[in-house]
């Protein structure tokens, strides 16, 4: 009897076909968005459609990329960083400082240095969060505070102006040795990393591990406290990268430098699907998501939309592109069973 | 030296100064499967943990193949070949099922590349020889809990474990699933992996077990080969009493109607359930899991409300769409999950047992403490929750406790019509017998109870009348004098053969 008894874990059965690929791409939601606002915006505006527009969007997004890659990662580990926009605020003020003071130095040394820098910051929100065991929430609202602190403390309130840094510094985020800027390249190596590490590392893999069940990590024999320990690291590294990268473009550092930047990466990546409450996320998906906020902002100007009402017009937008997704999505798990 | 390949000498550990372990021994011989016994709080789960590393034992000596070993945590005694399948599942929802098996532990190129066709192809044979069927890129969320217990037992045998550890994994299966998972288990023992299975469901045990271990507030009781004891004797050696009778139903004669349901329809779920519920009545409500059981209850409670149909309370017609409208109708619904429904496991005893009735004990808005706190501490007693105050947080109980907070909350609200879902589930032999006794109680005080439950000895034991339900329909009514295994086995799955437990 026992032989003859069906098998009772049922196949389930995978299904192909075009149609099924799409719907399982993660991001067809977003970028179905994209595409929409694309051609809406493209019929008000012809100018939103050229070349020369999309590398601006691009260069104004391939900071946010880097950090919300970053937050990504922070985020699939069901932590958060807040503390992004001081950190790159504060590397930011130092490396222009040193430049400021010893212009000799090669380009080089300011991205080394301003890694250098991120990452002793990210490494200690990683000690406040996995030996202090404070929630990662609260403790990076503490370092956000903090490190905001130290750059009024360190410029005594003074700005580093544009004449003031080498021209060569200056040059680094806008070169285009191939044809796009520095920076944009620099993104996409790090997306191409993130990418890799993500997917074909071990501990990229036990980063969502973690996120999805921190407990059966545990179990697993993952290490989770290295893990949640190690995003925050990368965190700080990826801030100091990008707070060298914001110097050079926008040629100053403030003391308000980045001010409110940690909302937006939040932004990117929830808008491309990165799960707030973890171990979900893409890079793919948060490279969009960007793209998305980027989109939005070029074209709320084209269109000409009153600067009064930008601010919330974005707003309803990122609103809408993720309940999109989310009834999208939902449509997908539906059809499934 | 072969006779045993683990054994445990004298443990002993405490949680912040209480003593859960006490001087425990325990051996494991290879290719047995060796029971581990005990009411809830025994410290069978504590036990379980020390030897899988998760905690340190205080005192005593872990020996594995006659060496002396320490482990700091999970993943020490995973490289030592012992991998434990917890009650809780401890898969990764969103990764899939191949990822699954292999987390933490991904085959690699040189140079630290994941080298997932590897991985893919090592899942897919470990898969098929212990001859199950899976979609090895499904996400583990989707998988039904049979399922996910099969990855879990594929992921302990992918690390070669030499010993197995399953706490309960038996408590949300389908008869089906169950006999699949024990064929499984005994390939497993063939091949000389020693296991240890705890389960509250004796008559597992005899079909499966070699030897038993009983625990007992914390102390060893015994050793024994599962041939040489009978039922009552592994009851007497786990209470430390005689529970002469499991299923105490009293006989009440059943008063009026106080629930009618009529055609009673949701899209998706089930169609076309009518039954009635009488004033002092236990109605058995059985089937597999899935067949909608448990949506019917959702249905009347308001949860999902119901698309067609109709239900009648008290002889009156009432359209039920929300609890809150269900709870002021006199009905009270115990839900199947008590983590995921029935308690807030972070809120104290008193909290969880006054949230459906807070109104009651405010004024104007402002809670009157000293009147909750003296109401849900009565409650609380009268159902005998084992907890040092009232004050102590859910989560923190052991799952029959907890189970009885989740019955003093909704008896507290004195309800007329009890729905009970898998009320048992997962709980020890003395509270089970507890929460039988109370059922029969409140149905001989005039409660009408509807109760669901996937153990036909409960249902057979408990019910005045059993109806049977598969796949959304109602397909079998029976009086308690008519039923019987066998019909209500038929019932639940007609067509489909059912190979029994042994």
């Amino acid at each position: 009897m026992t032989a003859q008894n069906p098998p009772a874990i049922p196949t389930s059965v995978s299904r192909n076909g075009l149609l099924w690929t799409l719907v399982r791409f993660r991001e067809a939601g977003i970028s179905l968005f994209i595409l929409i606002l694309v051609i809406a915006v493209t019929v008000r505006a012809p100018s939103f459609l050229t070349v020369d527009n999309f590398k601006d969007i691009l260069l104004n997004i391939s900071i946010l990329a880097i950090v919300a890659l970053a937050q990504t990662m922070v985020i699939i580990t069901h932590g958060i960083d807040l503390s992004v926009s001081s950190m790159i605020g504060l590397v930011a003020m130092i490396v222009a400082f040193v430049m400021k003071q010893n212009p000799e130095l090669p380009v080089l040394f300011a991205v080394l240095l301003g890694m250098a820098l991120g990452t002793v910051l990210g490494t200690f929100n990683g000690l406040i969060i996995t030996y202090g065991k404070v929630p990662p929430i609260i403790a990076t609202l503490g370092t956000l505070s903090i490190y905001r602190g130290l750059v009024f403390y360190y410029s005594q309130g003074t700005w580093i102006n544009s004449f003031e840094l080498p021209k060569n510094f200056k040059l680094l985020s806008k070169g285009t040795p191939f044809g796009l800027p520095n920076m944009v390249i620099i993104a996409i190596l790090v997306a191409i990393l993130v990418y890799y590490f993500l997917n074909y590392t071990r501990t990229g893999r036990d980063i969502y591990a973690v996120g999805s069940n921190p407990d059966a990590a545990q179990f697993a024999g993952i290490r989770k406290q290295r893990i949640t320990f190690l995003v925050y690291l990368m965190s700080g590294l990826f801030c100091g990268l990008a707070a060298v990268l914001w110097v050079s473009r926008f040629e100053s550092a403030q003391t308000n430098t980045a001010l409110g930047f940690e909302l937006q990466t939040v932004a990117a990546s929830v808008v491309g699907g990165v799960s707030i409450s973890g171990g979900v996320g893409t890079v793919p998906g948060v490279l969009l998501g960007a793209l998305l906020l980027g989109i939005i902002q070029n074209s709320l100007t084209l269109i000409r939309i009153s600067p009064f009402w930008q601010l919330a017009a974005q707003g309803l937008l990122i609103l809408i592109a993720v309940i999109s997704d989310k009834w999208i999505l939902n449509r997908v798990e539906r059809t499934k069973t | 030296m072969s006779e045993t390949i683990l054994e445990l000498k004298k443990i002993s550990k405490s949680f912040s100064g209480v003593e859960v372990l006490h001087e425990v021994s325990f051996a494991l011989r290879p290719g047995e499967v060796h029971a581990l016994l005990g009411e809830n709080g025994a410290g069978k789960s504590t036990l379980v943990k020390i030897i899988t590393g998760v905690h340190q034992p205080d005192k005593g000596e872990i020996l594995l193949n006659g060496e002396p070993v320490h482990f700091g945590d999970a993943h020490d005694s995973r490289q030592a070949g012992i991998a434990a399948i917890y009650q809780e599942l401890s898969l990764f929802p969103d990764l899939d099922v191949a990822e699954n098996i292999f987390a933490g532990r991904q085959p690699v190129k040189p140079g630290g590349r994941v080298d997932w066709r590897k991985l893919y192809a090592e899942a897919g044979r470990l898969l098929e020889s212990l001859g199950v069927q899976l979609d090895l890129k499904q996400k583990a969320r989707t998988l039904s809990i049979a399922q996910q217990q099969m990855v879990e037992i594929a992921r302990a045998f992918s690390i070669n474990a030499q010993i197995l550890i399953m706490d309960e994994p038996t408590s949300s299966l389908t008869l089906h699933e169950v006999d699949d998972l024990f064929r499984l288990v005994r390939r497993l023992r063939e091949g000389g992996t020693a296991i240890i299975f705890i389960s509250h469901r004796l008559e597992e045990l005899f079909a499966l077990s070699d030897r038993v271990t009983v625990l007992r507030d914390g102390s060893y009781v015994d050793t024994r080969s599962m041939t040489d004891v009978t039922r009552d004797d592994l009851i007497r050696m786990m209470v430390g009493r005689t529970i002469s009778n499991l299923f105490p139903k009293q006989d009440v004669r059943a008063g009026d109607v106080v629930l009618k349901v009529e055609n009673l329809s949701r899209v998706g779920s089930f169609q076309d359930v009518s039954f009635e519920l009488r004033r002092g009545e236990i109605l058995g409500l059985a089937g597999l899991v899935g067949a909608g059981r448990t949506n019917v209850a959702r249905a009347i409670f308001g949860v999902e409300p119901a698309t067609g149909g109709r239900i009648q309370v008290e002889g009156r017609e009432v359209a039920i769409t929300s609890p809150q409208q269900a709870i002021k109708l006199g009905l009270a619904y115990v839900p199947e999950d008590r983590q995921l429904h029935g308690l807030i496991p972070a809120m104290h005893i008193t909290s969880n047992i006054s949230l459906p009735m807070l109104y009651r004990y405010a004024n104007n808005g402002w809670l009157r403490d000293k009147v909750e706190r003296k109401a849900t501490y009565e409650a609380a007693r009268q159902m005998e929750v084992r907890a040092n105050n009232i004050w102590q947080l859910a989560r923190e109980l052991s799952g029959g406790n907890q189970q009885k907070v989740v019955l003093a909350k909704w008896l507290s609200t004195n309800p007329r019509i009890l729905i009970l879902d898998e009320p048992t589930r997962g709980i020890d032999v003395g509270t089970k017998a507890a929460v039988h006794g109370l059922m029969s109680k409140l149905a001989a005080e005039g409660m009408a109870i509807l109760m669901i439950s996937s153990e036909l000895p409960e249902i057979l034991g408990m019910s005045d009348r059993v109806i049977v339900m598969r796949e959304g329909h109602v397909t079998g009514q029976f009086s308690r004098v008519e039923a019987t295994q066998e019909k209500i086995i038929s019932a639940a799955t007609q067509n489909v053969t059912i190979g029994s437990i042994q």
